[in-house]
């Protein structure tokens, strides 16, 4: 088959034509399923959010009878959101706490683990291997979560403790390898020669390395904040219920799984019980816990795609 | 005479190598001070729980301690195994992983393929942007998001089937329906940001290869068969292998907030080891229970990584983990 074709292509020029119809027939028809299902996957990922905004603009009874919205909010009406803004000191709280711990926890982080990364990438530095494999190895055995539970609790005593969710998310070795694989690509000899100008190790670090580093910092650094403002699992272990102000994803765990917050709200409104908007509120609550996330992200995709393609996977 | 000789000669040796080691740990003390946090924040964070897998073989109890909760040998074990939760856990959780991994890397390169065909730049960027969406939300959203498609009452998807005149599913009381539901779901989330690795591959690609593919009369089947796939081959087996280590982990995020933690009938088919250890510690305070898996699973888990990690240096030596 391939011959022929190929000889085709030499005997004469009616028949060349006839070859570019038949490839542009294969590549039309690749083309279009590409246009299909790339459009059909995009729309199937946005959906479920458009769903989630329509049906918290929709009244509560239209819900009841027809279900939730999808493509246009039921009966339009802003009364879910009215109603959390209604006693908005929690709602305020968990987004100064996810705020804080995120702008924090972010930045320090960030500079430990730059540190780290380019303590690691140095040639010169004979212990490398040895420490790059001490972080390396608590991804292949770990003691699981009960010893981890008992030690943040029984021995931090961090119970109750926003220090909690904080420190154990500051660094892991995925990101040190990123961050040390990002960093290798800056020359050594800028190093050698800063080194020779009588630089110490940590003014090279921070007056030379730091700025250069400014794409890698930006990807780790995202990485960092979206895992913070994402953060629930600790904050679920170690947060008990008489911390008032829960972190973001949290408050809307359990907005979603014990609707307390809304039947509080309505009672501070005066909503009678039978009014009180559950299923439009919760919805509601998503929209506000995960909002600002939603409309940053197309901005910042970049850096993030940066970080996979350099290769986050490799000790 | 000889023999005090080569003492004295052995002790000016190992003089000059403690000395010696001694003055490479001075000169590098800044480096190894930079490094200093991070090795204090794995020895508390990673390091010390890890002896604290002792648990699995006492009956812990809370008020007497790590130290005099009455031991217990493979009790633990044994109850895990004769109950059957050790064989159910362990099957779910592989196979879980292996269908997010087969069908999660498939899915990613036919997207990424698809994704390359197409010209239009603003096409691509939207829907690319799109189909990252899922990624940046959490798995909190994700759960609510399943229960607003499938929720009996007022779910999508029994609107759909009200509207078309067919039965309602009762989804969260079905368990076995639950394993397309999260194989799906985890699909959905991961393979726009899945198919990065793979459309970076792609844009890596010679274009003479592809320009000489279509002189030699190659059409777009063909083009795709012998000369994208094979090219994108090693990128998927180095992926391959490295999921095939993290075979014995589950995605706690993902099973818990789909089906929750108290939803029992589902959990024949949904449990995985997270979930199991999860409330074992918080629901029921059996923490010699949830440390025994953790042992299993980390134990199991070591061996697979070595295991994969031996055949990867056999035949890329390159890509070796460690």
């Amino acid at each position: 088959m391939h011959y022929s074709k190929r000889r085709n292509k030499i005997v004469g020029n009616e028949n060349v034509s006839r070859l570019k119809i038949k490839y542009d027939r294969s590549a039309l028809f690749v083309r279009s399923l590409g246009y299909v299902v790339i459009g059909t996957f995009a729309l199937i990922c946005l959906i479920p959010f458009i769903s989630v905004v329509n049906t918290s603009f929709s009244s509560e009874k239209a819900v009841m009878r027809q279900g939730y919205a999808l493509f246009w909010p039921r009966e339009f009406t802003s009364f879910a959101y009215r109603l959390l803004f209604e006693n908005p000191n929690i709602l305020i709280g968990s987004y100064i706490v996810t705020i804080l711990l995120t702008v924090v926890g972010t930045s320090a982080g960030l500079f430990l683990i730059t540190m780290t990364g380019y303590a690691l990438q140095r040639p010169d530095f004979p212990y490398r291997n040895g420490i790059a494999f001490y972080i390396y190895f608590t991804t292949l055995f770990s003691g699981g979560l009960v010893p981890y539970y008992l030690l943040i609790t029984q021995y931090l005593h961090l119970k109750d403790n926003y220090l909690a969710i904080l420190l154990p998310s500051l660094m892991n070795p995925w990101l040190i390898i990123l961050m040390k694989n990002f960093l290798k690509s800056i020359p050594h000899s800028i190093v050698e020669s800063a080194k020779i100008d009588g630089a110490g190790d940590f003014t090279i670090f921070l007056k030379l390395i730091l700025p250069m580093a400014k794409p890698a910092l930006a990807t780790v650094g995202l990485f960092l904040a979206l895992g913070y403002w994402n953060e629930w699992y600790n904050s679920m272990l170690f947060l008990s219920s008489s911390v008032l102000y829960k972190p973001l994803q949290l408050f809307l765990y359990e907005v979603i799984a014990k609707a307390d917050f809304i039947r509080n709200s309505a009672a501070f409104a005066n909503v009678p019980s039978q009014d009180i908007p559950m299923e439009t509120a919760k919805m509601a609550t998503a929209i506000v816990a995960c909002g600002p996330i939603i409309i940053v992200y197309p901005f910042i995709q970049k850096y993030f795609i940066k970080g996979i393609t350099v290769g986050a996977v490799k000790g | 005479m000889s023999k005090t000789t080569t003492t004295y000669s052995k002790e000016i040796t190992s003089y000059k190598r403690s000395r010696s080691r001694f003055a490479t740990l001075k000169n590098n003390r800044t480096l190894l001070l930079m490094c200093l946090p991070a090795i204090i924040f794995f020895f508390v964070f990673s390091y010390i729980p890890m002896p604290g897998l002792y648990i699995a073989f006492i009956n812990y109890n809370y008020s007497q301690g790590i130290f005099r909760s009455p031991f217990v040998g493979l009790a633990n074990f044994k109850f895990l195994v004769l109950s059957g939760d050790l064989w159910r856990l362990t099957r779910n959780t592989v196979l879980y992983n292996l269908a997010f991994i087969l069908l999660g890397n498939v899915f990613q390169i036919f997207l990424a393929i698809l994704l390359d065909e197409i010209l239009n730049k603003w096409f691509r960027k939207v829907s690319q942007t799109l189909m990252l969406l899922p990624h940046f939300v959490s798995y909190v959203l994700v759960g609510l998001l399943a229960y607003n498609f499938l929720n009996y009452d007022y779910g999508i998807l029994n609107s759909i089937l009200r509207a078309l005149g067919k039965t309602p599913l009762k989804t969260y009381s079905n368990p076995d329906i639950w394993p397309y539901i999260i194989v799906l779901v985890h699909l959905w989330k991961t393979a726009g940001y899945g198919s990065i690795v793979y459309f970076a591959a792609l844009t890596g690609i010679d274009e003479e290869v592809i320009e000489a593919s279509l002189i030699d009369g190659a059409n777009e089947f063909q083009k795709i068969r012998y000369i994208i796939l094979p090219l994108l081959k090693p990128t998927f087996a180095i992926l391959l292998l490295f999921s095939l280590g993290g075979i014995m982990r589950g995605d706690f995020g993902l099973f818990y907030n789909l089906v929750g933690s108290n939803n029992a009938l589902l959990f024949q088919k949904t449990d995985i080891i997270e979930t199991f250890v999860f409330r074992s510690l918080m629901n029921y305070f059996n923490f010699s229970l949830g440390s025994a898996v953790s042992l299993y699973q980390s134990v199991f888990g070591f061996i697979i990584v070595t295991t994969t990690n031996w055949i990867i240096k056999k035949i890329e030596p390159d890509y070796a983990l460690f």
